[in-house]
């Protein structure tokens, strides 16, 4: 059940894509959210679409997969849909009651809908092609410059890596302790809301408690180790640029240029 | 007839590339009130096979009959299911949650739908079979107590659903000599006294050849072997090649033997070696 959230997960395939440097894609990530902010019609999306489909296609992560990542926003799709439709002002196509669908308010829906799987779709690209420790290593990395304004950038980096190194561990033992539970006649799925926020204790206590015990386990390991921060620490994999990154960049400023023509200049 | 299985396979995480096939085409049979030893290398399966019988897992193809109920179907009151099988995981004392002993043994009897005077009556019984004083210890947290203890009062609240067969993962992994003797005991009693068929995991040799009627091997999610001690234990070298090995006292026994020295296949035991050398020695205690 816990299994089928795959949006943040990391899909182990070999293609140009997972190959690129994290800091490109954590910059092409960020400048693809903006860029899709800068569309202003529905035939500015193409480039766009156009841009996701192909890194997707390159990327080697079956269509089926990313898309599967879309279900736990559905709700949030469905949201934004319904409002859109019923909140834009404009000319009244018809009416349900106290509320007016117009003709606006459909496009609106329908764009914003794009919008949204778009911008998930192309996100979720991010952390599907780049293993967790690549990811912070870039995090860390981009950061540094703000470090002179007193920005701890690589224990930001360190409590990113820990938190996502444990996420898989915590979800498994959540699986463990809920099927204890379930053994012993604990029942998760029925029952009226109260009931569930209930059943949720024997499941919670003990999950937290086995949480506060593995960082204070991972504290004292580390410690064991003497880590003490970032100062002068050196990197056992040095980030560095490669030709496939070039060829990213071309492609990526090669999209901006295509968005942003089209914003301003059509 | 308790559990029945056939061809049952289960493949994990199907259709991402993350799948694995975890059992494949397993068949067995578990009579009622058996002892039986479920030994196997990490990543055999044994964990996953034993999910089944108790409706955690659905198997990807295959069947599982518990006293006649095909629990694979789609039908199936798990909760009934879940009387009559106990589960007993790895680390059992993770899963306690409650303030006091007594509530945590009572949260299986409680989900039970059962009144409280029946309830009380099962948290004494468990409390006794897992050798645990009902007054010293029902009203103690049990985050308290040591981690024997925690193990103990883990395995009370599965057992106070008085199941009708009882499944243990690895009940003694991590305790000290004495805590593990002490479960095995208290398996021991719970099968001999209480007629309970039991299911015991483990990759521990010397454990399961001290208690179990019965053994299945198993590797790389197949059963490899199946049947008595005397039967297992001569396969001593397909043991080994699949890194189980046999218990201790049969290197000696077989070390023995290529000297010379006669000893009975039978002997497959501490105290079955222990007589049979005094014998041969023509001593007497």
């Amino acid at each position: 059940m816990i299994r089928d959230i795959t949006i943040g997960q990391y899909y182990p395939v070999e293609s140009p894509i997972h190959r690129l440097d994290p800091r490109v894609k954590i910059l092409a990530s960020m400048l693809f959210i903006i860029s899709l902010f800068l569309v202003k019609d529905f035939f500015q999306y193409i480039p766009a679409l156009l841009f996701v489909s192909v890194t997707v296609r390159v990327s080697k992560v079956p269509l089926s997969y990313i898309l599967k990542g879309l279900k736990p926003i559905l709700v949030i799709l469905i949201f934004a849909f319904v409002i859109n439709i019923f909140l834009t002002r404009g000319e009244v196509i018809f009416t349900l009651g106290p509320l007016n669908v117009t003709k606006e308010g459909i496009y609106q829906a329908f764009f914003m809908m794009l919008r949204l799987i778009l911008l998930i779709t192309g996100t979720s690209l991010l952390t599907l092609t780049t293993s967790p420790i690549l990811l912070t290593d870039g995090l860390e990395s981009l950061l540094n410059p703000f470090k002179r304004i007193g920005l701890p950038a690589h224990e930001l980096s360190m409590m990113m890596t820990i938190a996502l190194r444990f996420i898989p561990t915590l979800l498994q033992e959540t699986d463990k302790i809920m099927k204890a539970q379930m053994a012993r006649g604990a029942d998760f799925e029925s029952g009226n809301l109260i009931n569930r926020a209930k059943s949720l204790i024997p499941l919670l206590v003990p999950l937290f408690i086995s949480a506060f015990r593995r960082a204070d386990e991972l504290a004292m390991a580390m410690e064991a180790r003497c880590y003490r921060g970032g100062e002068n620490r050196t990197r056992l994999k040095v980030l560095r640029y490669t030709k496939g990154d070039l060829v990213a960049g071309i492609f990526l400023i090669g999209y901006i240029g295509m968005i942003v023509g089209a914003r301003f200049y059509l | 007839m308790a559990i029945v299985v056939e061809n049952l396979t289960y493949v994990y995480d199907q259709g991402t590339p993350f799948q694995t096939t975890a059992l494949e085409d397993i068949s067995l049979t578990i009579e009622k009130g058996e002892f039986i030893g479920l030994i196997g290398h990490t990543g055999s399966g044994k964990s996953t096979l034993i999910q089944h019988f108790n409706g955690l897992i659905k198997p990807s193809s295959g069947k599982i009959i518990i006293n006649g109920l095909d629990i694979s179907g789609e039908k199936v009151k798990l909760s009934e299911l879940r009387k009559k099988v106990g589960l007993v995981f790895q680390y059992p004392e993770y899963q306690l949650f409650e303030e006091t002993v007594y509530k945590d043994i009572a949260f299986g009897p409680s989900n039970l739908g059962l009144d409280d005077s029946e309830i009380q009556r099962r948290v004494i019984y468990a409390m006794d079979l897992v050798n645990l004083d009902y007054d010293e210890f029902k009203e103690k947290s049990p985050f308290e107590l040591s981690g024997g203890q925690k193990r103990r009062v883990a395995i009370a609240g599965v057992l106070a659903m008085e199941p009708e067969v009882i499944i243990l993962d690895e009940p003694t992994a991590g305790l000290d000599p004495r805590g593990r003797d002490e479960i095995l005991q208290q398996i021991k009693r719970l099968h001999d006294e209480h007629r309970v068929t039991v299911i015991l995991v483990s990759h521990s040799m010397e454990d399961i050849s001290r208690l179990a009627n019965r053994i299945i091997v198993m590797h790389q999610g197949r059963i490899e072997m199946s049947g008595s001690k005397e039967e297992v234990f001569s396969h001593g070298d397909r043991l080994e090649a699949i890194g189980l090995g046999l218990p201790e006292i049969l290197y000696l026994v077989k070390a023995l033997r290529e000297r010379g020295v006669p000893i009975d296949q039978g002997v497959i035991n501490f105290e079955g070696v222990e007589k049979t050398l005094i014998n041969l020695l023509g001593g007497s205690r």
